[in-house]
This record gives C-alpha cells, structure tokens and sequence, in this order.
C-alpha cells in the first residue's frame, strides 16, 4: 500500500485508508482511482497527485 | 526575439501559471523571477507538517531546478524585482534590466505585523514561507533554542530527566485560520500552545458561532489553552531557572532566556516561541510603485488583467473584480467595489488556468465556481463555503454538525460542516446558490 501527495496542497491519499466518502473503498489502487476523482481538499486533478514517502 | 512573459512570484500562482501554460504553449519563452529559492513546496501542508512528520526539507516536493527543466523555464532565483515601467514594458531587478512582452505578479502576500512593545518584540515571527518555517522547525525541535543561554552546572546533564522542560511553549496572536491549524499541529505533537485573540472564539470571522464553540472545545480537549477578548501588550526576555537532575542524585540550576509575553487582560505567559497568525496583506509594493491601481490587492478585472494592459496578476497579490476595464467605459471602477481577495488554493487554480490560457493567445474570464475550504484541524474536521462578503442572512443549522448560510430569499448561500458531517460536502455544495 502506497501514499500519493497531492503536490498543491499536501492532502494525502492513502490507499489502505481509501477515501470512503468519495465511494473510494478502503485498499483501493492509485490506478484504480477513477480519473475525475479530484482533490477533497483543493479540487485539482488526480494527475496533480505524486507518490510519497512518509 | 520577442521578449519573454515574465512572471514574478515562484509560489503556487507563479508556478501553476507556467504548469498550465505549458500545456497549451511549449515554444513562448518564460522568465520566472523570484526572492527566494524557487523550490516548489504546497504551502498549506506548513500548518500540518508535524503531525505527518515532514521535515522542512520533505516539504520540498520539487526542486527549483527541476521545476525549471521540466517546464523549460527561465529561472532567478533570489532575485529582487526593484521597479516596474509599463510604458517600456521593462522591469529592473537586482540581476539587472529584462523586457517583457506579458508580466504576471504573482507576488503574494506578507504577514500583517503589530508593533508591539518589549525588548523581545522582534522575535515574534510569522510562518509565511518554507523559509519561515525552517526557521520555526528548528527552534522547536534544535537541542536549543537560540535563547537558551547555560549558566552553571559544569556536568552533563541528563536530558531525560528534562523532558517537561523541553515541551517548548508556543504562544500563537491570532485564532483564524492559520492560527487554528497551527495550534491543532503543535498541540496534537505533544507541543504546550495558547493562542491569544481579541474575537470571541476560533475562526469567527467564517464559522457560525456554534461550530466555533465546538472547535473551541476540540482543540482545548487536546490542551490548548485560550485567551479570548484579549491581545498581546508586549514580548520581554526574562531569565528563568530551571532545576534540573543530573547524573547521580544532585541536582543544578541552569538559566535560560524566555520570552514573557504580558497580555491585555494582565496575564503573564512565559514561552518559548511566539508567532503572529492575524493574516496577510497582498504585496502591492512593486505594482503600486508602477502606479496600478490597487486596493487591498492589486486590482484585476475578470481576465485577471491590471489597469495596465500587459500586466496580470493573481493569487494572494491580487484583488478580483468581475467585468473588464473600460467595458462599458465606467465599469472599472464600479467593478472595484465589490472586487475581493481570495488567498486559498482553489482560486489560484482557477485563475492559473484562465491566465494561462489568455497568455497562450485566447483571452479568457475567470469564473470561480464555489469553493469550500478545507480546515486542517483533525481534532474537528471543517468543510466551509463561506457566503460571499457582504451577503445578507444568517447561519441555520438542521442537524448537528451542519449549517446553512440562509438569505433573505431562503436560499442557501453558504455552508459550514464539521466532524463527520464532511463527509456530505459535496452534496451541500449542490444546494447553494450561485
């Protein structure tokens, strides 16, 4: 399971902690983020996201 | 060679300017000048950085260089903008005389300062930067502060034994936004906080009064201390001494500098850090030096151009009016009115990509769509769409955790949501007017 920092605002998506309230389950891939899923935080894409280490 | 677009700024306006340039314009040169290293970092994970553990230098999520190769930019770095002619659609810098055919400010903004009374007044520090906060990380986390000054106690001491005393005391001016997420940070990593502000509560300037009482609440549960109704008066060093065990069973004195910060309702509190938090004011400096017009930002008109053709501006420098300049003849100063500033990363997106877009040859309005905003306070999430300043109503709420900014007209105009009630704002976003 891997982290993804969104590089604008810092919100990070962690895949075992999925985003359930985007209908995003727990576990849930990086690539199996669908596409028009944007930022909770700050709106921008899912593209504007990077792995991250922390 | 036509001159290039120079835009002056390398923070997110600067930055996502030229990351949404590029993708509709890889041949325009672009001169990218900045004051400080240029390394792209977000700027609100300053006021989460502790709970997630980054380091200053993990902030950095691309380096100036790179950032620069990749969107084949021109980059100075540390290097000062000292004046601006329209006219000549020159500037002048500290690294000499550039043309420019576009200028983009996208200059920011600075800390408002209070003078304050007390030999220790310029300690007070805003966290406005990477740089700032590099500072702050260091004086929180260093071995010692840069006022701890050792007298006495020829023996090493045992740390151990210190470790009430090395629970460094921060003292936050201001319980906005910034002064809010800071003191959940500090708190939540174990940090002694007290935030002073003259308002009533957390964050009364956007939160219905109730979510600011439960916030209140929240971050006192995690043991920050409050002073509300009340201002800093002054910021004095004061020696302390601290009776610390050593090695064995003896014990030895050292004394410190601290800061003792004395506020309006007689309280005394001696800390180790203060920081100011009562917000910003955009830097119009260079812009109304260059004679734009300017307000409370630099004034720009929904193309985000200034009252000088050629020149552009955005971000936390800009103010934003609706209409264009001169369209009809009268409107720019009626569109000033109502023009506002809007320092949160949602708008400067949006405007990036409309500028960018008006750069690359198709002049495009920006239009913000309603943008709620996020609250970094894990103690108690918040979700906040703010009605429009100026809007007429009042804060309603349905259901615990969930308000509504009702008009006149019983329209939603804005939300507030908190604790798990987050979770719906999406679905809250739908409900408000336009």
């Amino acid at each position: 399971m891997k982290t993804y920092l969104c590089i604008v605002c810092g919100f990070i998506y962690d895949e075992a902690a999925g985003r359930p309230e985007d209908g995003i389950a727990p576990g849930t891939r990086w690539a199996d983020v669908p596409d028009t899923w944007a930022c909770p935080d700050c709106g921008v894409a899912k593209a504007d996201f990077e792995p991250v280490e922390i | 060679m036509a001159p290039p677009i120079i835009i002056i700024g390398a923070g997110l306006a600067g930055w996502t300017t030229v990351r949404e340039l590029r993708k509709l314009d890889q041949r325009t040169p672009v001169l990218l000048i900045t004051a400080d290293s240029g390394d792209f970092y977000a700027k609100p994970a300053l006021s989460n950085a502790l709970q997630q553990q980054r380091t200053p230098a993990q902030l950095v999520t691309t380096p100036a260089a790179k950032m620069a190769a990749t969107h084949k930019v021109s980059l100075l770095a540390h290097t000062r903008v000292l004046a601006i002619d329209p006219l000549t659609r020159t500037l002048r810098s500290t690294r000499g005389e550039f043309s420019y055919r576009h200028l983009v400010l996208a200059t920011g903004a600075q800390p408002i300062r209070l003078p304050l009374a007390g030999d220790a007044a310029d300690q007070v520090q805003s966290i406005n930067s990477l740089d700032d906060f590099s500072w702050f990380h260091q004086r929180l986390t260093g071995a010692a502060g840069c006022g701890d000054k050792v007298v006495g106690g020829g023996q090493p001491l045992n740390l151990q034994s210190a470790s009430e005393h090395s629970r460094r005391h921060v003292l936050i001016m201001g319980a906005g936004l910034i002064g809010c997420e800071f003191a959940n940070d500090l708190a939540a990593a174990g940090y002694r906080v007290t935030v002073v502000d003259p308002s009533t509560g957390p964050m009364t300037a956007l939160l219905p009064t109730s979510a600011s009482a439960q916030l209140q609440q929240a971050l006192a549960g995690l043991g920050v201390r409050w002073h509300f109704g009340a201002t800093v008066k002054s910021v004095n060093w004061v020696k302390t001494k601290v009776s610390m065990a050593v090695a064995g069973s003896a014990r030895v004195h050292q004394v410190e500098s601290i800061l003792q910060v004395e506020l309006s309702n007689g309280s005394l509190a001696p800390v180790d850090i203060a920081l100011s938090a009562i917000g910003l004011r955009s830097d119009t400096t260079l812009a109304q030096a260059a004679g734009l017009v300017c307000e409370r930002g630099i004034v720009v008109d929904a193309t985000l151009q200034t009252s000088s053709p050629h020149i552009y501006a955005l971000g936390d420098a800009a103010q934003y009016a609706t209409g264009l300049w001169g369209v009809p003849a009268d409107a720019a100063a009626a569109s000033v009115a109502g023009a506002r500033t809007m320092p949160y990363v949602m708008p400067i997106m949006s405007a990036a990509r409309a500028l960018a877009a008006t750069l690359a040859g198709t002049p495009t309005a920006v239009a913000f769509a309603l943008m709620p905003v996020a609250i970094k306070t894990p103690a108690l999430p918040i979700v906040v769409a703010a009605p429009a300043p100026g809007t007429a109503g009042e804060w309603r709420s349905e259901s615990s955790g969930q308000w509504q900014f009702m008009d006149g007209q019983h329209q939603v105009r804005g939300f507030a949501l908190t604790g798990t009630q987050t979770a719906h704002r999406a679905a809250q976003a739908k409900l408000v007017l336009a």
